[in-house]
């Protein structure tokens, strides 16, 4: 097997791009402009950890692939972005779930990251983290508005949680890849972040009105790159231009 | 060309996005070393994703060409990380004057209002025109502005 490493600079890196994909859908249409421009600034800063992660991935790799190249030139099954992500926008109550439950996700994931004793990765998850720590607060502030707000922004968010739920897990399914992490000391086991992360989520939850899902069935597959239907769709859009005129520039 | 005259000239280009700022204002100038007749420029970005990133870095470029320093190569760094703590005391004057409020460590918001300096202003959106920025409203004078937000 290649170095874990790289698996682990593309599982950060797809994530980050995917979503910053799907957010930037919103530009022109969120439902306050307020909203579209913090919309777009997320995506910006997400599109510039991918732009890092897949760089060092490249790197790590050694094969004259470039972030680009990762980027445009590869198919879904190559994706390593957990479920969450691909989930489709549906609307401002879903995109804005999906986005709390990643970056309360992402916020824990890149504080363990930054102690890595691998300097490279360290160095640019400390890069993220303080930016993160401004995504978390602001989407975390909106689901306790709109949770605890009128019956209507209740039921949606209540909605768009249950239906994400299952997807939300494939952040935390274990596979070889990060035994061999966890053997180096590089990150532990994805699993082992779960009760971090319920625990933000119950407090957060608890004043917001919103319910936590009992059910712990858990959509998996995303680490051997086993994705939804959506992510199709998400590439085809994304990849097109690269893909017809290869090597383009602006 | 010695080495503390290609800083001070690297040092002098103006943020892109902020004119009123030089790249030594805010702090992105990491050091510049001489190897071989070769000067190693070490800047470090912003907001991760900041388009201005690239276009500080043709900025560079020119202002060294235009100096006719022509062999230089402009390094990426990403530790120590960069923060709003980089920024001179001299560079938050001088957004306070351009009328941009600057960061307030420790603090939710901005200090006060850029404009009429008054304490009470509120939060309008979280995010603004660039990365860096949130935009505010002062309650007194009622201007809305933007604020250089602490990272």
């Amino acid at each position: 097997m290649s170095d874990p490493r790289f698996h682990l600079a593309l599982r950060m890196g797809d994530n980050s791009l995917i979503l910053a994909q799907q957010n930037s859908k919103w530009c022109g249409h969120a439902p306050t402009l307020e909203e579209d421009i913090a919309l777009a600034n997320v995506s910006l800063d997400l599109m510039g950890h991918a732009q890092m992660w897949l760089g060092l991935a490249a790197e790590i790799e050694g094969e004259d692939r470039t972030a680009d190249i990762l980027a445009f030139f590869r198919d879904t099954d190559e994706f390593r972005n957990s479920l969450l992500v691909e989930r489709p926008n549906v609307d401002f109550a879903t995109t804005l779930m999906r986005q709390y439950l990643f970056d309360v996700w992402h916020l824990e994931q890149l504080l363990l990251l930054s102690q890595c004793p691998d300097i490279l990765i360290a160095e640019i998850s400390q890069k993220a983290l303080v930016e993160v720590e401004y995504h978390r607060q602001r989407s975390q502030s909106l689901v306790m508005k709109l949770g605890d707000g009128t019956v209507e922004s209740h039921n949606r968010m209540q909605e768009a949680l249950n239906a994400l739920w299952s997807y939300f897990g494939s952040f935390f399914e274990d596979s070889i890849v990060d035994e061999l992490l966890f053997d180096l000391k590089i990150s532990s086991m994805p699993s082992s972040l779960y009760p971090r992360v319920l625990k933000q989520l119950n407090q957060d939850c608890l004043l917001s009105t919103l319910k936590i899902p009992e059910s712990e069935f858990w959509q998996k597959g995303a680490v051997q790159g086993h994705h939804t239907e959506n992510l199709g769709y998400i590439l085809a859009e994304m990849q097109y231009l690269q893909r017809t005129y290869p090597n383009s520039k602006w | 060309m010695d080495v503390l005259t290609v800083k001070s000239i690297v040092e002098s280009v103006p943020d892109p996005e902020i004119p009123v700022l030089t790249l030594g204002d805010l702090g992105v100038i990491r050091g510049v070393h001489e190897r071989d007749d070769e000067f190693e420029i070490h800047v470090t970005p912003t907001y991760s994703g900041c388009p201005a990133t690239r276009v500080i870095n043709e900025m560079i470029s020119e202002a060294l060409l235009s100096a006719h320093i022509e062999k230089f190569t402009i390094k990426k760094v990403l530790s120590p990380v960069w923060s709003t703590q980089w920024i001179s005391e001299s560079g938050k004057a001088k957004l306070e004057e351009y009328g941009i409020a600057p960061p307030n460590p420790g603090a939710k918001g901005p200090k006060s209002c850029p404009q009429c300096k008054s304490i009470s202003v509120s939060e309008i959106s979280a995010f603004g025109s660039t990365p860096c920025q949130a935009i505010w409203r002062c309650q007194d004078c009622l201007e809305p502005f933007n604020y250089f937000k602490c990272l």
